[in-house]
């Protein structure tokens, strides 16, 4: 019988009840194929330290709970396959540029105030939602034009590499930038000069000086980096006042698609 | 409510350069920074340098402090800096306002980003960094030879 393959595994460990400052314990991990660091953070859970804390939920890719420093790069652990990693020691340790919890349990509270500091959803006058006559359109460019920034899942690896955050705590950082361009280019919003107050201050957009280490990291795609730098232009634009276009689109009837007839009320508001 | 200790995990500086494996964009950020202080430090130096000429100290003429094979080399490294500074600078500012990051595009894995649409951009300013520093390292070489 084949001998199974023991991998090393370093996790830097944090208890503020305990510790005062964190330490890495290493654990050994039989290799099973297929197995993702989760699995062998569960493994280790089971079998060694029931006290050992991380954040997870979904186990495949979408939450963006399990964002971890895995072997130095800041990924999902549900999204990491351990033979991907190659040899037999692997280190993990929490994201950088968050406070830590416990263990590998990073403090995101910060980031979510940043991002809704942002305004990051559409802004228009609640009256015309409420109006059921016709609905935005947008052709597919329009929707391509946010539609990589829809796929952030707030996980904070994007955070957690951006070294101009490493040193300012209260730049906005890539996650809440793009996920304010992502609104700001989208055809029905109307809040893109509310936004630019806060994303051309001086904590904003321009403090990035492209280390591009946020979309490099970025587990979905999102290329953060690439929304930041066309903010920058519409930023500088939107300053010369060179952007002439600056009403969010009206709702029509799309072709083929006439008013509809007795169309009930929309119900009253819950919240 | 409990009180609960946070231990702080930012990386600082020492971060820029360690603590993570990074890519080569954000070695150029660093060494866009230091260059820059190192030209401005260069620059203070030189103000205070030329500004004794007012008392009548000339230390950068022949046979002066300034004429050591020493400082034919600082000068060549802040050459070099400058250089590097210069051409990097012009990489970001076209970066910086949107241009050669390429344009939205719906994520299809394997993920293509804006790193990788503005590389050849990178390597030709590097490149040319690259013949700035040769004309310098040539004139170097001679001013040593003389």
């Amino acid at each position: 019988m084949a001998e199974t393959k023991t991998i090393k595994f370093h996790i830097r460990r944090y208890d503020p009840k305990k510790d005062k400052e964190p330490y890495f314990k290493t654990y050994d991990v039989p290799f099973q194929p297929g197995m993702v660091v989760l699995d062998a953070l569960h493994y280790i859970r089971e079998n060694y330290d029931p006290s050992l804390a991380w954040r997870y939920s979904c186990r495949m890719g979408v939450c963006g709970s399990c964002g971890m420093l895995i072997n130095g790069s800041p990924t999902l652990a549900c999204n990491t396959q351990v033979a991907t990693l190659g040899g037999t020691e692997i280190t993990i340790a929490p994201l950088p540029n968050f406070d830590i919890v416990k263990d590998l349990v990073p403090e995101l509270s910060k980031m979510f105030e940043k991002h809704v500091a942002v305004s990051p959803f559409i802004v228009r006058d609640e009256k015309e939602l409420d109006d059921e006559k016709g609905e935005y359109y947008q052709t597919e460019h329009q929707l391509e034009q946010y539609l990589q920034l829809t796929y952030c899942i707030r996980c904070g690896c994007c955070m957690a590499a951006c070294p101009t955050l490493a040193t300012d705590p209260d730049y906005l950082g890539p996650m809440p930038l793009s996920q304010a361009h992502r609104y700001n280019v989208d055809t029905r919003d109307g809040g893109r000069k509310t936004r630019n107050e806060k994303t051309g201050s001086s904590h904003g957009a321009f403090k990035c000086h492209f280390a591009g280490e946020c979309s490099r990291v970025c587990p979905k795609g999102a290329d953060p980096a690439k929304a930041i730098q066309h903010m920058k232009r519409q930023l500088v634009f939107d300053f010369l006042h060179l952007i002439k276009n600056q009403k969010p689109c009206e709702k029509q009837h799309g072709p083929g698609n006439e008013p509809k007839k007795d169309v009930p009320p929309a119900p009253p508001y819950t919240v | 409510m409990a009180e609960f200790t946070r231990f702080d995990n930012r990386l600082g500086i020492l971060g820029w350069l360690g603590k993570g494996k990074w890519g080569l964009e954000r070695y150029l950020y660093i060494l866009h920074r230091l260059t820059g202080l190192a030209i401005l430090f260069y620059f203070m130096m030189h103000i205070f340098v030329t500004s004794l000429r007012a008392y009548g100290i000339y230390l950068w003429t022949e046979g002066n402090f300034f004429h050591q094979p020493i400082f034919r080399i600082g000068e060549f490294l802040v050459f070099a800096a400058f250089a590097f500074h210069a051409f990097n600078g012009l990489r970001l500012v076209f970066v910086e306002l949107g241009f050669a990051v390429g344009k939205p595009i719906e994520p299809i894995f394997p993920y293509e980003t804006c790193i990788s649409k503005q590389r050849p951009l990178l390597v030709v300013m590097m490149l040319l960094s690259a013949v700035l520093f040769a004309m310098g390292g040539y004139e170097l070489i001679m001013a040593l030879g003389r």
